[in-house]
C-alpha cells in the first residue's frame, strides 16, 4: 500500500483533492497546536531532568500524527489514548497541570475522561484497544453517531489484546478507529522485530478498512483520519490507520537510545520533522506573517512558564488519598486501614 | 569484590548460557539494550541474538513459546519487564506452565524460568511496583522464589535454571544496585529459608525487598535491648515450613513482613501455618506488616504504602507487649 501524503518534506502541497481544502487558517491552527505541544513536551522533559517529575515520555516528533488525527474527529468522539499522546490531549483542552500530575507521582491520572471525551492514559500496552471496542459497541447500541478513536504504538500491536480488539471490532462492526503511531521503535525493539507483515496489511486480514499515512504530514493525517472517521460514522465498519512517524526522543527519560540506534537514523528523521514541514508550506504560501510568528512565540513562552509553575506547585498528596476510591461503594477493610494509619501517623507527632 | 544484585543475575545467566546450550534468554529489550534494568547487559553480544532473544511485546507469547521450547528440550529463561506486565501471561503461567507436568501424568516437564523484577521503592509510575507473588504461590505446580541478595540472586537463579520445575523468580528491583559478596558455591538449596540474623526475642519472617528493612529494624531494636531474629523465606512456594516453625518455636513470637497487600498475602498463610504447627509455643499472635489493601499508590505516596522500619518496629512492640 502506498503511503498517503499531501505535503512533501520541502513544504510543497501535492496535487490531491484533499489539498483543495487546505488553507491558511487550517494550517496556522494545526501549526499552533504542534508548536505548543512541543513546548509543553520539552518543558516537561527539562522538569524531569531537574527532578520535578519522576518520569516523562516525550511525544517529540509525533505531533503531526496526534494533532492531525484528533483535529479530524468531533469533540464528542471518545478517545482512548496510550501514554505519550500529550499533543492530542492538549487539543482536547487538557491542562498542563493535569498532564504532569501523573508523571510527578502525585496521582495516578490527571483529568476527567467524560469532560474531555479523552480517557486517562493506559500504561499496560494494548488494554485500551479493547475498551475502545466495548465503548464503541455501547455507542452503536445507543444509536448515536459518535465514533471512538484509540491510539496505540507499533510495539503494542503485538499484544494478544490488540489482535483480539481488531478481530472483535470487525466481527461486531463497531464504530471504532484504531490509530497506530508507528514511531519505528518500542523501547529498543525495532518494528522489524515486532511484526512480520506491516500492520496495515494485517488489519485488512482482520476485516478492518486500513490506511497507511505519512504520520509526519499533519495535513495527510488529518485528511485520512477525516475520511476514515466519516466512513466509520456512516456505519461502514471499523478502520485502522497506520501513521508512519518517529520517536525523536528516548523511550522515556530513563532510556538511553544511543545504545540501540544511530545518529544517522535520527538525522534522516530530522529532515522529516512535522513542524518544519508545515512551516515551509506556511512560508511558501505566505500564510504566515511577523505577527503570527511573534504571537505564537509569546504564547509558547507563556505556556512554558505556566508548565514550570503548575508543576512545581503540585502539592504532595495527603496519605489518605491512597485509601480513596478503592471501591465505589467503599470497603470496611480499607476504612479500617485508613483510620489505623492516620492514628499511627499521629502517634509520631505526639512524640 | 562485592557485586550488585543485577550483576549477580547477569553472571548467573552468563554462566547458564555458557555451560548449557539448551538455555535461552528471552524477553522484551533483553538484547541490545540489555533490559530496562541492564540485567542482561552484554549477553546478546556474547551469545548472539538466537540465544538472547528480543521478543515482540507479547507476554502470553513469551511464556507460551517458552513452554513450547521447553517441550522441545530447551530451557528458556523469560524476562517479564515489570511485575505489572506479567498478567497478559497469567493464563499461560497458571493454566499451562503450572499444570502441564501433572496433566501429562509426569510425561512432560517444562523447565521454564520466569524472571520478574518486583515490588516498589523506585518511585515508578503505576503497574511498575507490584508485589504479586501471592497469585503465583497460590497456584500449585509452580516453584516461586524471591532473591534478596546478590549471593541468592546468583545461586538461586542458577539452581532455578538447572531445575526441571517451572520457577517464578522474583528480583526486588529496589535492590538491583545493592552490593554483596557472591560466594564460589551455593550455600543452600533453592527451597530453604535462611536465617540472616539470629535472635532470641522475636522472629521477623520476610523476603525480597523487605529483608533489608527487617535487618534495619532488628538493628534499631537492638539499641532498645530487643534481640530480633530475621529469617528470609527465599522460597515462597513451597515454603520451608520446618525452618520457620523451628525458628518461631524458639523465639515464641513472629511478625511476617511483606510488601504485598496484607489481605490474601502470604503473611496470612504463614501465620496460619505457624498457629497450626506451634500454637503452644507462641507467646503472641503472629502479626503481619504489609502493604495496604489499595492499588499501589502514586510515587509520592509509596513511602507511606511500603512497610518501613517504623511500621515493623510498631508490630514488634505490639507482639512483645502481648
Ligand atoms: C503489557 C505491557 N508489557 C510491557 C510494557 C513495558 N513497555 C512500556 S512501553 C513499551 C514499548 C511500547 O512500544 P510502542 O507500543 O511502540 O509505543 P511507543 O512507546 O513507541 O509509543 C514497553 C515494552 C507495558 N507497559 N505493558
Ligand atoms: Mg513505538
Amino acid at each position: 500500500m502506498e503511503t498517503y501524503r499531501l505535503l512533501d518534506p520541502d513544504g510543497t502541497l501535492r496535487d490531491d483533492p484533499a489539498a483543495e481544502h487546505v488553507d491558511a487558517e487550517l494550517c496556522r491552527a494545526l501549526y499552533r497546536d504542534m508548536v505548543l505541544a512541543r513546548r509543553l513536551d520539552s518543558e516537561a522533559y527539562n522538569l524531569q531532568r531537574q527532578g520535578e517529575l519522576g518520569l516523562w515520555l516525550q511525544c517529540l516528533g509525533q505531533e503531526a500524527a496526534q494533532v492531525g488525527s484528533i483535529r479530524a474527529i468531533r469533540d464528542d468522539d471518545q478517545v482512548f489514548p496510550s501514554y505519550r499522546d500529550h499533543a492530542a490531549a492538549m487539543c482536547r483542552g487538557i491542562t498542563a497541570e493535569a498532564l504532569l500530575a501523573q508523571w510527578r507521582g502525585v496521582r495516578q491520572s490527571g483529568w476527567d475522561p467524560a469532560e474531555h471525551h479523552f480517557g486517562i492514559y493506559t500504561l499496560v500496552l494494548a488494554a485500551q484497544l479493547l475498551h475502545a471496542v466495548g465503548y464503541a459497541m455501547g455507542v452503536a447500541r445507543d444509536g448515536t453517531d459518535e465514533i471512538v478513536l484509540t491510539y496505540f504504538g507499533d510495539g503494542s500491536s503485538s499484544e494478544g489484546e490488540a489482535n483480539e480488539a481488531f478481530n472483535w471490532a470487525a466481527t461486531v462492526h463497531a464504530p471504532v478507529l484504531f490509530f497506530c503511531q508507528n514511531n519505528q521503535w518500542a523501547i529498543s525493539t525495532p518494528t522489524s522485530a515486532q511484526f512480520g507483515a506491516p500492520l496495515h496489511r494485517r488489519a485488512e486480514g482482520f476485516g478492518l478498512a486500513a490506511q497507511l499515512v505519512d504520520g509526519n504530514d499533519v495535513l495527510a493525517v488529518r485528511a485520512a483520519t477525516q475520511r476514515a472517521a466519516e466512513a466509520v460514522r456512516r456505519g461502514e465498519g471499523p478502520a485502522l490507520i497506520e501513521a508512519t512517524t518517529y520517536r525523536m526522543a528516548g523511550h522515556s527519560t530513563s532510556d538511553d537510545p544511543t545504545r540501540y540506534r544511530s545518529e544517522a537514523e535520527l538525522d534522516h528523521w530530522r529532515t522529516l520533522d512535522p513542524i518544519d514541514r508545515l512551516r515551509r508550506l506556511l512560508e511558501r504560501e505566505q500564510w504566515t506573517d511577523e505577527a503570527f510568528v511573534a504571537d505564537l512565540d509569546a504564547e509558547a513562552d507563556a505556556l512554558g512558564t505556566e508548565v514550570r509553575r503548575v508543576c512545581r506547585a503540585l502539592p504532595d498528596p495527603d496519605p489518605a488519598a491512597m485509601f480513596a476510591h478503592v471501591l465505589p461503594t467503599g470497603s470496611p477493610t480499607v476504612d479500617h486501614q485508613r483510620e489505623a494509619y492516620a492514628a499511627y501517623s499521629a502517634s509520631f507527632e505526639e512524640d | 569484590m562485592p557485586t550488585t544484585l543485577s550483576r549477580a543475575v547477569n553472571e548467573a545467566l552468563h554462566h547458564a548460557l555458557a555451560t548449557d546450550p539448551s538455555v535461552l534468554v528471552m524477553g522484551q529489550d533483553v538484547g541490545g539494550l540489555g533490559g530496562v534494568f541492564r540485567v542482561t547487559d552484554g549477553l546478546q553480544k556474547d551469545f548472539g541474538p538466537d540465544r538472547v532473544i528480543d521478543t515482540p511485546i507479547a507476554e502470553a507469547g513469551i511464556v507460551g513459546t517458552a513452554i513450547g521450547l521447553a517441550m522441545r528440550g530447551y530451557r528458556p529463561v523469560c524476562e517479564i519487564q515489570f511485575d505489572g506486565f506479567v498478567y497478559p501471561a497469567f493464563n499461560q503461567i497458571t493454566s499451562q506452565l503450572a499444570k502441564i507436568h501433572a496433566r501429562s501424568g509426569g510425561r512432560i516437564t517444562v523447565p521454564v524460568v520466569v524472571r520478574i523484577p518486583v515490588s516498589g521503592g523506585i518511585g515508578a509510575v503505576e503497574h511498575h511496583s507490584e508485589s504479586n507473588e501471592a497469585y503465583f504461590a497460590h497456584t500449585a505446580g509452580l516453584r516461586v522464589v524471591a532473591a534478596a541478595t546478590p549471593q541468592d540472586a546468583h545461586w538461586m537463579l542458577r539452581q532455578a535454571i538447572a531445575s526441571d520445575d517451572p520457577v517464578i523468580f522474583f528480583e526486588p528491583k529496589c535492590r538491583y544496585w545493592s552490593r554483596g559478596e557472591v560466594a564460589a558455591d551455593a550455600d543452600l538449596p533453592l527451597d530453604a529459608a535462611r536465617t540472616v540474623r539470629p535472635g532470641s526475642d522475636l522472629t521477623l519472617l520476610t523476603w525480597g525487598s523487605m529483608v533489608e528493612t527487617c535487618l534495619a529494624a532488628a538493628r534499631a531494636a537492638e539499641e532498645e535491648g530487643h534481640d530480633l531474629e530475621v529469617v528470609d523465606l527465599r522460597s515462597l512456594s513451597p515454603v520451608d515450613v520446618d525452618a520457620l516453625t523451628a525458628a518461631v518455636a524458639r523465639t515464641g513470637r513472629a511478625v511476617v513482613v511483606h510488601e504485598a497487600p496484607t489481605f490474601g498475602g502470604l503473611g496470612g498463610e504463614i501465620a496460619a501455618t505457624l498457629a497450626e504447627r506451634c500454637f503452644d509455643r507462641l507467646e503472641a499472635p503472629v502479626l503481619r506488616v504489609g502493604g495496604f489493601d489499595v492499588p499501589y499508590p502514586a510515587a509520592r505516596l509509596e513511602s507511606h504504602y511500603r512497610p518501613d522500619l517504623d511500621r515493623v518496629l510498631d508490630a514488634v512492640d505490639r507482639s512483645l507487649a502481648y
